[in-house]
């Protein structure tokens, strides 16, 4: 490229942004408003968020997201480590293909397929849907998704530091925990706030998987849009949006700022 | 043979029948599947030596080291640590140490930290903890990098801090792999010296593997070299060098001229080899060898003397015609090519700055040597 602003090139750019982000600046521009009807402007205001606070259904329904947000995260940051570690370090156990397959085979299977599929066992254990019907969900289908993001980082790590703290006297748990653990931690964190974020957006697993009183927000607002859309969802969604884009902005920030002093770093320990 | 020593004229264990072994290789073997790693090795260290395992990559010359930190457990045989039968003590319970090529620094912990680290797994009590970081990093000098994090150092600051957590526990024996591996040139023959003064005054057992010929030579006492898992030859330095046993380790240390041939005749001295190509070679020690016997003798370039005329009381002198000469500065290397088409090297140190018999491409020269000179080879 030449680095000139074609007519052409700002065409393209102005449309494919417009493409990607007018809905939601619609989405965030008539969360304002002060008319009750969602496409005619009526003036700013902010009392929907007001009732929003006051609107007990979603309140709860947030409430229900988040704890099943955390928990299934969280569990699936354990269960996936464990499982990218043994992918990564026992590479010669039998069934070790078959093994490997079944972890990643959710990343790619339809979703309606995993929560249909969820759904028939717990009806066929005689499991109540609820509460910890979809944490459990969750945590399926999330784990795999973690068990990348850390195998990933697990290759690149270099086994001569367990080594080297086995050498210098720390038993096998020892090491893990104090070696092993804080350096492919950062792979581990992202891992969770990817698990965090699938279960936070998650419809199709949680409708088939959830039962009464455990209805999760994206539920809560699909059935909400069926019946119209108030601007009071408006509301609820410009929060989640801004949740969401200062957790990126802040990670980033201090990815870009981490980098910068790495970099500043190593550049004055070789000038020595 | 006259006088092969070692450098440090008092320390030669390996002399005396009565001194006690203490790392000990006991028939050794190591295989990977169908690969054999190490194959029936014996081997003998003793306390306060500084070993070196020489070979080229693949000898198997890590995986010994890594069997002696317990990284490895042999297929069979024993490994002796002081008299002690190391096999299913996990490394975390062994007395060694070792120092990684990689140096295996904890990234996520300062310098002090890194050093601290295996004294805390010892239960050493804080304030000795201390007191012992602050004495490590005065000997590698790095008293102000302290709160410094790895990726915070250079290449070089970062092997002393390995160095120094390796030691800081005072293990009985110091396992180094490729030490130097990482370093550039000036800052390896630095580091050389750093080392041997460390060993000496730690007077810890170092057992070092390289690939380095001439970081070996330098610092060990003595040397073991390596090839397809089995030990060649272990021998001082100036053994290796002047008293190979085998072509392999001739070939492998520094430059040498090889001459096929048959021993021809054997007095009581001296013994008479007619080469190949039929330069005929007097040698004084073939003391092991039968007439009539497929031998090679081997000679190192610098022994051998070229000149433009038959030198009037050489035993050995053989004419032939300089085919290269390349001048270093403090030496000039001769390529003659014999009038048997034998191809043979020759290095002469530049004492005088000028020459009084200076030779040129394809003049005439005559290469000779003593009959101690060289040593004859069987296999």
């Amino acid at each position: 490229m030449n680095g000139t602003w074609s007519r052409f090139n700002i065409t393209s750019i102005v449309l494919g942004f417009a493409f990607l982000y007018l809905p939601i600046v619609l989405l965030i521009v008539f969360s304002f408003n002060e008319s009750k009807l969602v496409t005619v402007w009526g003036g700013f205001s902010t009392k929907w968020y007001v009732s929003l606070f006051h609107n007990q259904g979603l309140m709860d329904a947030t409430w229900v997201t988040a704890r099943v947000g955390v928990i299934s995260a969280t569990v699936a940051t354990v269960l996936g480590t464990l499982a990218a570690i043994t992918l990564t370090r026992y590479t010669r156990f039998k069934g070790r293909v078959l093994f490997s397959g079944m972890v990643f085979a959710p990343l790619v299977m339809p979703e309606v397929i995993t929560g249909l599929s969820l759904l028939l066992l717990f009806v066929a254990v005689g499991l109540d849907r609820g509460f910890f019907t979809v944490t459990l969900a969750h945590i399926t289908f999330t784990m795999c998704f973690v068990a990348v993001v850390v195998q990933s980082r697990l290759v690149s790590f270099d086994r001569s530091l367990e080594e080297a703290a086995m050498d210098l006297g720390a038993p096998p748990v020892k090491t893990f925990f104090q070696i092993t653990l804080p350096v492919i931690l950062p792979a581990i964190i992202s891992g969770w706030m990817l698990a965090f974020t699938l279960s936070l957006d998650d419809l199709v697993v949680a409708s088939f998987t959830s039962g009464p009183g455990a209805t999760t927000l994206p539920m809560k607002i699909y059935s909400q849009v069926r019946l119209g859309v108030t601007p009071e969802i408006n509301a609820a969604c410009t929060i989640l949006i801004a949740v969401v884009a200062i957790g990126v902005i802040i990670a980033s920030i201090a990815n870009k700022r981490r980098e910068v002093q790495r970099q500043r770093d190593e550049q004055a320990a070789q000038r020595g | 043979m006259k006088s092969l020593g070692s450098i440090r004229r008092d320390f030669a264990p390996w002399n005396d029948p009565s001194a006690k072994p203490y790392i000990q290789f006991d028939k050794v073997t190591k295989k990977f599947g169908d690969f054999t790693a190490v194959s029936n090795l014996s081997l003998t260290i003793f306390e306060r030596e500084f070993f070196a395992l020489l070979g080229a990559s693949g000898c198997g010359k890590s995986t010994l080291l890594r069997m002696l930190a317990g990284f490895e457990e042999p297929t069979a045989g024993r490994i002796l640590l002081d008299g002690q039968d190391l096999r299913g003590i996990p490394p975390y319970k062994r007395p060694v140490n070792m120092m990684f090529q990689s140096y295996a620094l904890f990234p996520h912990m300062t310098v002090e930290k890194n050093i601290a680290f295996g004294l805390k797994q010892e239960g050493m009590p804080a304030p000795d903890i201390e007191k012992r970081v602050a004495e490590m990093l005065r000997l590698v000098k790095l008293e102000q990098f302290a709160k410094r994090k790895p990726h915070q150092l250079s290449g070089g600051q970062r092997q002393r801090v390995a160095l120094a957590r390796s030691v800081a526990k005072r293990p009985k024996v110091l396992l180094l792999d490729e030490p130097l591996g990482a370093l550039d040139k000036k800052l390896r023959e630095e580091t050389q010296f750093e080392l041997m003064d460390l060993q000496q005054e730690l007077g810890l057992t170092f057992v070092v593997v390289t690939h380095d010929q001439e970081e070996a030579m330098t610092m060990a006492d003595r040397i073991g070299i390596m090839d397809r898992g089995e030990v060649m030859q272990v021998a001082t330095p100036a053994e290796i060098y002047e008293a190979p046993t085998s072509r392999f380790v001739a070939h492998f240390v520094g430059n040498v001229n090889m001459f096929e041939g048959k021993v021809a005749e054997r007095a009581a001295n001296t013994t008479r080899i007619t080469g190949a190509t039929g330069a005929q070679i007097v040698v004084e020690n073939a003391t092991d060898t039968t007439k009539g016997a497929d031998i090679v003798f081997a000679i190192r370039p610098e022994k051998i003397k070229v000149s433009s005329r038959k030198p009037a009381d050489a035993v050995n002198a053989l004419e032939g015609e300089v085919y290269d000469v390349a001048y270093l500065g403090d030496m000039t290397v001769y390529h003659i090519k014999l009038d048997d088409g034998q191809m043979v090297r020759a290095s002469a140190l530049n004492a005088a700055r000028v020459s009084e018999d200076p030779l040129t491409w394809n003049d005439r020269a005559w290469v000779s040597f003593r009959p101690d000179a060289g040593v004859v080879l069987t296999r």
